[in-house]
């Protein structure tokens, strides 16, 4: 039976006003929250495997209490079992330190397959899930927009800035897909109703036997040292086009030396 | 002066055009050294290129078939040079290869990953921005190797031409489980446009074009500006284009002289993309679309006679 992991995180809505709040230089999570859009599509792939293949999916998350929420999501999506990694100690993370933490509390528990988004919409670093790869010994099959898998191994195409590459990896195995992987399934009312009764492991620091010397802001390997807003854009001329639209641009973008 | 290890990227078996501004960047932190992964004996030919780049040593890492493999090499010939140059900093390129052999890199050697880099001071202080270019972000490391992957086209001038070294490094004995690259579908045809990150105007289509064969309407747009081609998600989805055109948060950000945005409503996450534009141009029927709030010239009308009327004056001042 196929063991699979699936990592959910709570982000800002994208769709909302997102901030970094001045005084902790780190994200505003006070706001809109939701579990990322990438994230729900890592569900459904974890899902479409362990239907073809059989298997059991365990969604994990790290964040504070909202970030259960995105746990939730999953299981309603159809996800058998959570994993709720949240300390205080934890807060301020880095990449390195947030992959040594899910590390941790991956590690043991034997998973064939590990599902991560490619990038997430708020840290953006794209970089989690080939740190744990390098953490766990496992192969890396990353920025996948297919994915297959089959005796044994995961295969798919892998995205490049040019195009795409062919790439397969034997399992045990890391595996980040982009936003072209699938749609995902929305929760039906048995699913949240079920959802409810799911198991969800709570872990803390010490759970992860991480010292507390070397977890959250305080202990980071890389620290913002100042954030600034960006004063927003204005917008400038807009004309109806009365016919002469397009020679109008083409005047007022050769005035200003752009063609 | 310690070393600053440069990732060399590599595009049909040459330096890529990244390789200039990554010595760039690591000369402003130290002395910069090259690390390249290819064929035996293949690395050692290119020594004469990094050398006129800024690359004091060249750490060559000879590697069978290295071209079928997946970051693990790279990852290895970063961590060797590393134990033999004592790197204060290591910079790295914004292809995902490069992205994640650095991310990699940060854990094996225990340091700071700092990715999407705009700019570096001599400090090793980096900027990014967040969220859609909202925030401008200064960030460092705080303690180990900072391993810095710097966005394309952010950091001008080269590094002064030094002697190139060659260093022989031997990765042979890395036990990092492989991912095996199958295949390669790549277009080269990049060469008939420019690449969206480096363009100095940007012409991006979205939903509005309506289909696949209309979406030729914005490529002849940006064939006859020399622009580069983007597109919205929305474009994308619905199969106009390829997906490595889609500009926005989830997709490529690009801050040209001049965006021109064709039939795109201008949701947040696209602005995300693309606000930072210098000048940007909007041509949409609605007039309500957010996409005017950030134009600086907007015009609302149809694409479809706006369009060929701009391209024709476009064309009779060319002419005249
Ligand atoms: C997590 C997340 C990430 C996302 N990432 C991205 C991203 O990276 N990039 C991105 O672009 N989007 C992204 N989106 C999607 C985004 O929300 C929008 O759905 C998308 O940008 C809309 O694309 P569009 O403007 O082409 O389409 P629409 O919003 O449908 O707009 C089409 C526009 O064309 C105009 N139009 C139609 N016909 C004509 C005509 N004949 N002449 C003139 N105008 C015409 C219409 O008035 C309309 O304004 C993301 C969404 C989420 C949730
Ligand atoms: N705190 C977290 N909890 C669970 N998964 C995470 C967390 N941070 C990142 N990930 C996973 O890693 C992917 C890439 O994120 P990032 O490397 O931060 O851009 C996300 O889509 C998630 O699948």
């Amino acid at each position: 039976m196929m063991k699979i992991a699936v990592l959910v995180k709570e982000v800002p809505d994208t769709w909302s006003d997102r901030r970094i709040d001045p005084a902790t230089k780190r994200v505003d999570r006070s706001g809109d929250v939701v579990i990322d859009e990438i994230n729900e599509k890592a569900v459904e792939v974890a899902l479409q495997t362990k239907e073809s293949g059989g298997g059991e999916v365990t969604a994990v998350t790290m964040g504070p209490k909202n970030a259960l929420d995105a746990v939730r999501k999953a299981l309603a999506m159809g996800a058998d079992a959570g994993i709720h990694i949240i300390d205080d100690a934890l807060g301020g993370s880095d990449a390195v330190q947030t992959s040594a933490a899910l590390a941790a509390a991956l590690g043991s528990r034997g998973f064939d397959l590990i599902i991560a988004g490619n990038e997430s919409t708020d840290g953006r670093t794209a970089s989690i899930p080939a740190m744990l790869a390098e953490r766990l010994g496992m192969a890396q099959a990353t920025f996948l927009r297919t994915l297959s898998v089959a005796d044994g191994a995961v295969s798919g195409e892998r995205m490049t800035e040019d195009g795409h590459v062919e790439i397969t990896a034997t399992l045990p195995a890391v595996v980040s897909v982009t936003e072209q992987i699938a749609e995902a399934r929305f929760p039906n009312f048995k699913g949240i109703m079920a959802a409810k009764k799911k198991p969800v492991e709570v872990l803390t620091l010490s759970d992860l036997g991480i010292d507390a010397g070397d977890a959250g802001g305080a202990n980071s390997w890389s620290v913002v040292d100042t954030v600034t807003v960006k004063p927003p854009r204005e917008g400038g001329t807009v004309i109806k086009d009365d016919g002469t639209a397009g020679q109008q641009l083409a005047d007022y973008l050769a005035s200003a030396k752009l063609i | 002066m310690s070393q600053v290890l440069v990732l060399v990227e590599l595009t049909d078996g040459k330096p890529a055009d990244s390789t200039r501004e990554l010595l760039a960047a690591a000369a402003m932190l130290g002395e910069p050294a090259a690390v390249v992964v290819a064929e035996p004996g293949v690395a050692k030919a290119l020594a004469a290129d990094l050398a006129k780049l800024g690359a004091a040593t060249v750490y060559a890492a000879g590697v069978a078939g290295a071209d079928a493999l997946l970051v693990t090499p790279q990852v290895a010939a970063l961590a060797a040079a590393a134990s033999t140059a004592g790197p204060t900093a290591v910079i790295v390129g914004s292809t995902p290869d490069s992205r994640e052999a650095g991310a990699r890199l940060a854990v094996r050697l225990g340091g700071a990953y700092l990715s999407d880099v705009l700019a570096i001071d001599a400090n090793g202080t980096v900027t990014q921005t967040a969220f859609g270019g909202s925030y401008n972000v200064t960030a460092s490391a705080a303690k180990g190797v900072a391993v810095i992957s710097i966005r394309s086209n952010s950091i001008d001038g080269a590094a002064a031409a030094a002697s190139g070294t060659v260093v022989d490094l031997d990765v042979s004995s890395d036990s990092a489980p492989t991912t095996a690259i199958t295949a390669r579908h790549e277009a080269v045809a990049a060469a008939e446009r420019p690449a969206l990150k480096a363009a100095n105007i940007v012409v991006s289509g979205g939903r509005g074009l309506g289909s696949k064969e209309k979406f030729v309407l914005v490529e002849e747009l940006a064939d006859s500006l020399g622009a580069a081609l983007g597109a919205s998600r929305a474009a994308v989805d619905a199969g106009y284009c390829e997906h490595n055109l889609q500009v926005g948060q989830t997709g490529t950000t690009v801050s040209p002289n001049l965006y021109i945005a064709v039939g795109i409503s201008g949701a947040i996450q696209h602005l995300a993309g693309m606000q930072s534009s210098k000048t940007i141009v909007a041509i949409n029927k609605d007039e309500n679309s957010p996409i005017f709030d950030i134009a600086d010239f907007g015009i609302v009308g149809d694409l479809f006679t706006v369009v060929p009327q701009f391209m024709e004056a476009v064309k009779a001042r060319k002419t005249s």
